[in-house]
Protein backbone atom coordinates (compact mmCIF):
# COMPACT_ATOMS: atom_id res chain seq x y z
CA UNK A 1 0.00 0.00 0.00
CA UNK A 2 2.66 1.93 0.25
CA UNK A 3 3.31 2.45 -3.06
CA UNK A 4 -0.01 4.88 -3.37
CA UNK A 5 1.66 7.91 -0.58
CA UNK A 6 4.91 7.45 -3.04
CA UNK A 7 2.68 7.37 -6.60
CA UNK A 8 1.04 10.50 -5.12
CA UNK A 9 4.22 12.68 -4.18
CA UNK A 10 5.76 11.72 -7.51
CA UNK A 11 2.25 13.25 -9.05
CA UNK A 12 2.41 16.39 -6.94
CA UNK A 13 6.46 16.94 -7.65
CA UNK A 14 6.00 16.63 -11.53
CA UNK A 15 2.89 19.08 -11.31
CA UNK A 16 4.51 21.67 -9.62
CA UNK A 17 7.57 22.00 -11.49
CA UNK A 18 5.28 20.92 -14.73
CA UNK A 19 3.51 24.50 -14.05
CA UNK A 20 6.40 26.41 -12.64
CA UNK A 21 8.04 25.75 -16.45
CA UNK A 22 4.31 26.68 -18.16
CA UNK A 23 4.00 23.04 -19.36
CA UNK A 24 1.05 22.39 -21.11
CA UNK A 25 1.65 18.27 -20.83
CA UNK A 26 4.61 16.02 -19.09
CA UNK A 27 5.96 13.61 -21.59
CA UNK A 28 8.16 11.60 -19.50
CA UNK A 29 9.23 11.41 -15.77
CA UNK A 30 12.41 10.37 -14.48
CA UNK A 31 12.74 8.29 -11.52
CA UNK A 32 16.25 7.64 -9.58
CA UNK A 33 15.52 4.76 -7.13
CA UNK A 34 17.98 3.00 -5.04
CA UNK A 35 17.99 -0.68 -4.17
CA UNK A 36 17.48 0.11 -0.60
CA UNK A 37 14.29 2.07 -1.54
CA UNK A 38 11.62 -0.16 -1.04
CA UNK A 39 9.23 0.36 -3.52
CA UNK A 40 7.90 -1.90 -6.58
CA UNK A 41 7.80 -0.18 -10.10
CA UNK A 42 4.75 -1.46 -11.49
CA UNK A 43 2.31 -0.91 -8.22
CA UNK A 44 4.02 2.54 -9.10
CA UNK A 45 2.94 2.51 -12.03
CA UNK A 46 -0.49 1.04 -11.66
CA UNK A 47 -1.59 3.61 -9.19
CA UNK A 48 -0.29 6.26 -11.92
CA UNK A 49 -3.01 5.57 -14.26
CA UNK A 50 -5.84 6.22 -11.74
CA UNK A 51 -4.26 8.98 -9.58
CA UNK A 52 -2.73 10.67 -13.11
CA UNK A 53 -6.04 10.90 -14.74
CA UNK A 54 -7.65 14.44 -15.59
CA UNK A 55 -4.25 15.96 -15.37
CA UNK A 56 -1.71 17.16 -18.04
CA UNK A 57 0.72 14.03 -16.48
CA UNK A 58 -2.08 11.79 -17.67
CA UNK A 59 0.01 9.97 -20.28
CA UNK A 60 4.02 10.96 -18.94
CA UNK A 61 5.61 8.19 -19.16
CA UNK A 62 7.62 6.51 -16.04
CA UNK A 63 10.83 5.66 -16.03
CA UNK A 64 12.72 4.25 -13.44
CA UNK A 65 16.49 4.10 -13.23
CA UNK A 66 17.24 1.81 -10.65
CA UNK A 67 20.69 2.32 -8.25
CA UNK A 68 22.13 -1.18 -6.94
CA UNK A 69 22.96 -0.93 -3.43
CA UNK A 70 27.44 -0.73 -3.06
CA UNK A 71 29.56 -1.12 -0.27
CA UNK A 72 32.82 0.57 0.16
CA UNK A 73 35.24 -1.30 2.34
CA UNK A 74 36.72 0.97 5.20
CA UNK A 75 40.06 -0.72 5.96
CA UNK A 76 41.07 -1.62 1.90
CA UNK A 77 38.87 1.03 -0.26
CA UNK A 78 37.52 -1.50 -2.34
CA UNK A 79 33.75 -1.01 -3.47
CA UNK A 80 31.91 -3.79 -3.96
CA UNK A 81 27.77 -5.02 -4.47
CA UNK A 82 27.21 -7.05 -1.45
CA UNK A 83 25.73 -10.62 -1.64
CA UNK A 84 22.40 -11.49 0.48
CA UNK A 85 23.49 -12.19 4.04
CA UNK A 86 26.98 -11.01 4.30
CA UNK A 87 28.20 -7.66 4.44
CA UNK A 88 31.98 -8.63 4.16
CA UNK A 89 34.80 -7.33 1.97
CA UNK A 90 35.41 -10.05 -0.90
CA UNK A 91 39.00 -8.84 -1.22
CA UNK A 92 40.31 -8.22 2.66
CA UNK A 93 37.31 -10.21 4.71
CA UNK A 94 36.83 -6.93 6.54
CA UNK A 95 33.49 -6.38 8.43
CA UNK A 96 33.90 -3.16 8.51
CA UNK A 97 31.98 -1.54 5.11
CA UNK A 98 29.81 1.34 4.45
CA UNK A 99 26.85 1.65 2.14
CA UNK A 100 27.74 3.94 -0.41
CA UNK A 101 24.74 3.74 -2.75
CA UNK A 102 21.16 2.17 -2.70
CA UNK A 103 19.40 5.20 -1.07
CA UNK A 104 18.70 7.25 -3.46
CA UNK A 105 14.63 8.16 -4.31
CA UNK A 106 14.26 11.37 -6.26
CA UNK A 107 12.30 12.79 -9.36
CA UNK A 108 15.58 13.80 -11.36
CA UNK A 109 13.41 15.27 -14.29
CA UNK A 110 10.83 15.23 -16.50
CA UNK A 111 9.97 16.49 -20.33
CA UNK A 112 7.08 18.46 -21.22
CA UNK A 113 6.03 19.96 -24.28
CA UNK B 1 8.76 20.89 -28.80
CA UNK B 2 9.76 18.53 -26.01
CA UNK B 3 12.10 20.63 -23.24
CA UNK B 4 13.81 18.60 -20.04
CA UNK B 5 13.30 20.52 -16.81
CA UNK B 6 15.84 18.69 -14.37
CA UNK B 7 14.23 18.41 -10.71
CA UNK B 8 16.42 16.74 -8.42
CA UNK B 9 13.67 16.51 -5.69
CA UNK B 10 13.47 13.61 -3.02
CA UNK B 11 9.96 12.08 -3.52
CA UNK B 12 9.73 12.03 0.66
CA UNK B 13 10.51 16.10 0.47
CA UNK B 14 6.67 16.70 1.24
CA UNK B 15 6.37 14.07 4.49
CA UNK B 16 9.76 15.11 5.49
CA UNK B 17 8.41 19.29 5.63
CA UNK B 18 5.54 17.87 7.99
CA UNK B 19 7.81 15.71 9.95
CA UNK B 20 9.72 18.81 10.95
CA UNK B 21 6.50 20.55 11.84
CA UNK B 22 5.65 17.89 13.97
CA UNK B 23 9.01 18.21 15.55
CA UNK B 24 8.63 22.02 16.02
CA UNK B 25 5.19 21.56 18.06
CA UNK B 26 6.54 18.77 20.21
CA UNK B 27 10.00 20.78 20.93
CA UNK B 28 7.46 23.88 21.81
CA UNK B 29 5.46 21.83 24.39
CA UNK B 30 8.19 20.38 25.90
CA UNK B 31 7.45 16.84 24.80
CA UNK B 32 10.01 14.13 23.77
CA UNK B 33 9.17 11.78 21.05
CA UNK B 34 10.10 8.23 20.29
CA UNK B 35 8.82 6.07 17.54
CA UNK B 36 9.10 2.82 17.86
CA UNK B 37 9.50 -0.04 15.22
CA UNK B 38 9.51 -3.66 14.38
CA UNK B 39 7.80 -6.62 13.29
CA UNK B 40 4.19 -7.87 14.17
CA UNK B 41 4.43 -9.80 17.55
CA UNK B 42 7.73 -8.30 18.68
CA UNK B 43 6.38 -7.09 21.46
CA UNK B 44 5.95 -3.43 21.07
CA UNK B 45 2.85 -3.08 23.32
CA UNK B 46 4.08 -4.84 26.37
CA UNK B 47 7.52 -3.61 26.08
CA UNK B 48 5.99 0.01 25.91
CA UNK B 49 3.63 -0.40 29.04
CA UNK B 50 6.62 -2.33 30.95
CA UNK B 51 8.59 1.00 29.64
CA UNK B 52 5.54 3.28 32.01
CA UNK B 53 5.90 1.42 34.94
CA UNK B 54 9.96 2.06 34.97
CA UNK B 55 9.17 5.28 33.86
CA UNK B 56 6.36 5.92 36.41
CA UNK B 57 7.01 9.08 39.06
CA UNK B 58 9.87 10.48 36.93
CA UNK B 59 7.78 11.34 33.59
CA UNK B 60 4.51 11.96 32.26
CA UNK B 61 3.70 9.96 29.06
CA UNK B 62 1.39 9.30 25.98
CA UNK B 63 1.44 7.04 23.66
CA UNK B 64 -0.08 7.08 19.97
CA UNK B 65 -0.79 3.50 18.67
CA UNK B 66 -0.75 2.36 14.61
CA UNK B 67 -2.29 -0.21 13.69
CA UNK B 68 -4.04 -1.51 10.00
CA UNK B 69 -7.28 -1.72 12.28
CA UNK B 70 -8.71 -1.99 16.06
CA UNK B 71 -8.39 -0.02 19.10
CA UNK B 72 -7.29 -3.05 21.09
CA UNK B 73 -3.64 -1.61 21.72
CA UNK B 74 -4.60 2.13 22.47
CA UNK B 75 -7.52 -0.07 25.12
CA UNK B 76 -4.92 -1.66 26.84
CA UNK B 77 -2.94 1.77 27.16
CA UNK B 78 -6.02 3.59 28.31
CA UNK B 79 -6.22 0.77 30.67
CA UNK B 80 -3.13 1.92 32.17
CA UNK B 81 -3.86 5.18 32.89
CA UNK B 82 -1.98 6.74 30.14
CA UNK B 83 -3.36 8.92 27.20
CA UNK B 84 -3.29 7.43 23.93
CA UNK B 85 -4.50 8.01 20.34
CA UNK B 86 -5.56 5.11 18.09
CA UNK B 87 -4.55 5.65 14.64
CA UNK B 88 -5.86 3.11 12.25
CA UNK B 89 -4.64 3.08 9.11
CA UNK B 90 -6.74 1.02 7.19
CA UNK B 91 -4.73 -0.97 5.19
CA UNK B 92 -1.15 1.55 4.66
CA UNK B 93 1.52 -0.61 5.96
CA UNK B 94 2.92 2.32 8.07
CA UNK B 95 2.18 5.79 10.14
CA UNK B 96 3.33 8.70 8.36
CA UNK B 97 3.66 12.32 8.78
CA UNK B 98 0.32 13.22 8.72
CA UNK B 99 -1.09 11.03 10.90
CA UNK B 100 1.23 12.05 13.22
CA UNK B 101 -0.14 15.72 13.03
CA UNK B 102 -3.60 14.92 13.64
CA UNK B 103 -2.65 12.49 16.36
CA UNK B 104 -0.52 15.61 18.11
CA UNK B 105 -3.51 17.42 17.86
CA UNK B 106 -5.78 15.24 20.06
CA UNK B 107 -2.79 14.52 22.96
CA UNK B 108 -2.38 16.50 26.06
CA UNK B 109 0.95 17.88 24.73
CA UNK B 110 1.27 20.67 27.82
CA UNK B 111 0.72 17.92 30.15
CA UNK B 112 3.09 15.64 28.95
CA UNK B 113 6.98 15.30 28.80
CA UNK B 114 7.10 11.83 26.40
CA UNK B 115 5.08 10.42 23.63
CA UNK B 116 5.67 7.14 22.62
CA UNK B 117 4.67 6.38 18.76
CA UNK B 118 4.01 2.69 18.09
CA UNK B 119 4.37 2.16 14.48
CA UNK B 120 2.76 -0.55 12.44
CA UNK B 121 4.23 -3.59 12.48
CA UNK B 122 6.03 -4.23 9.45
CA UNK B 123 9.85 -3.36 9.26
CA UNK B 124 10.23 -2.39 5.61
CA UNK B 125 7.88 0.79 5.00
CA UNK B 126 8.04 2.97 8.57
CA UNK B 127 11.42 3.02 7.71
CA UNK B 128 10.69 5.40 4.88
CA UNK B 129 8.58 7.93 6.60
CA UNK B 130 10.29 10.46 9.21
CA UNK B 131 7.20 11.18 11.81
CA UNK B 132 9.34 14.36 13.43
CA UNK B 133 9.94 12.12 16.59
CA UNK B 134 13.26 12.73 18.34
CA UNK B 135 14.75 9.25 18.21
CA UNK B 136 13.59 6.16 16.29
CA UNK B 137 13.93 3.09 17.70
CA UNK B 138 13.79 -0.65 16.67
CA UNK B 139 12.38 -3.81 18.72
CA UNK B 140 13.91 -7.08 17.82
CA UNK B 141 12.85 -10.33 19.24
CA UNK B 142 14.58 -13.48 19.47
CA UNK B 143 11.94 -15.94 18.00
CA UNK B 144 11.86 -13.56 15.27
CA UNK B 145 15.78 -14.94 14.13
CA UNK B 146 19.06 -13.62 13.73
CA UNK B 147 19.49 -12.68 9.67
CA UNK B 148 17.31 -9.94 10.02
CA UNK B 149 19.11 -7.38 9.84
CA UNK B 150 20.64 -8.81 6.68
CA UNK B 151 17.09 -8.97 5.12
CA UNK B 152 15.77 -5.77 6.33
CA UNK B 153 18.89 -3.25 6.36
CA UNK B 154 17.05 0.10 5.43
CA UNK B 155 15.05 -0.31 9.18
CA UNK B 156 18.26 -1.24 11.03
CA UNK B 157 19.78 1.68 9.80
CA UNK B 158 17.86 4.53 10.68
CA UNK B 159 17.30 4.04 14.22
CA UNK B 160 19.17 5.23 16.78
CA UNK B 161 18.58 2.63 19.66
CA UNK B 162 17.72 -0.95 19.31
CA UNK B 163 16.28 -3.36 21.97
CA UNK B 164 16.63 -6.98 21.42
CA UNK B 165 12.92 -8.44 23.14
CA UNK B 166 12.09 -11.59 24.55
CA UNK B 167 15.90 -13.02 25.47
CA UNK B 168 14.38 -15.45 28.12
CA UNK B 169 13.44 -17.40 24.90
CA UNK B 170 17.42 -17.44 24.30
CA UNK B 171 17.68 -21.08 25.64
CA UNK B 172 14.45 -22.51 23.36
CA UNK B 173 15.65 -20.51 20.27
CA UNK B 174 18.42 -20.86 17.53
CA UNK B 175 19.50 -17.07 17.49
CA UNK B 176 23.29 -16.29 17.03
CA UNK B 177 23.61 -13.28 18.24
CA UNK B 178 27.70 -12.83 17.33
CA UNK B 179 26.30 -13.25 13.37
CA UNK B 180 23.03 -10.98 14.52
CA UNK B 181 25.07 -8.38 15.76
CA UNK B 182 27.48 -8.18 13.23
CA UNK B 183 24.97 -7.31 10.96
CA UNK B 184 23.71 -4.71 12.99
CA UNK B 185 27.29 -3.03 13.28
CA UNK B 186 27.64 -3.11 9.44
CA UNK B 187 24.50 -1.29 9.24
CA UNK B 188 24.51 0.89 12.15
CA UNK B 189 28.10 1.09 13.68
CA UNK B 190 28.49 2.10 17.54
CA UNK B 191 24.40 1.08 17.88
CA UNK B 192 23.16 0.99 21.16
CA UNK B 193 21.13 -1.70 22.10
CA UNK B 194 19.54 -3.28 25.28
CA UNK B 195 18.96 -6.94 25.40
CA UNK B 196 15.50 -6.79 27.80
CA UNK B 197 12.93 -8.83 28.22
CA UNK B 198 9.32 -7.34 29.12
CA UNK B 199 8.22 -10.56 31.21
CA UNK B 200 10.92 -11.10 33.22
CA UNK B 201 12.03 -7.47 33.53
CA UNK B 202 15.59 -8.24 33.04
CA UNK B 203 17.20 -5.24 30.66
CA UNK B 204 14.32 -2.62 31.65
CA UNK B 205 16.62 -0.68 33.88
CA UNK B 206 19.06 -0.34 31.81
CA UNK B 207 16.64 0.91 28.72
CA UNK B 208 14.91 3.79 31.60
CA UNK B 209 17.81 4.79 32.68
CA UNK B 210 19.01 5.67 28.69
CA UNK B 211 15.66 6.85 27.61
CA UNK B 212 15.38 8.95 31.10
CA UNK B 213 18.54 10.68 30.00
CA UNK B 214 17.61 11.07 26.79
CA UNK B 215 14.43 13.55 27.58
CA UNK B 216 16.38 15.28 29.96
CA UNK B 217 19.40 15.91 27.50
CA UNK B 218 17.15 17.38 25.24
Amino acid sequence: MHELSITQSILEISLRHAAQANAIQIVDIFLVIGEYSSILDESVQFYWETIAQGTIAEHARLHFQRVPAEMTCLDCSFVFCPVEGAFICPQCLSPRVKISKGDEFRVESINIE
Amino acid sequence: MVKSVPIIENIMHANDRLAQENRALLDKAGVFAINIMASPGAGKTTFILKTLDSVHGSLRMGVIEGDIASSIDADKAVAAGLPAVQINTGGDCHLDAVMISNALAVLPLNDLDLVIVENVGNLICPASFALGTHINVLIASIPEGDDKPYKYPGMYRGVQALVISKIDLLPYVQFNMDYFRQGVEILNPGLVTFPVSAKTGEGMDDWAAWLLAQVGSK
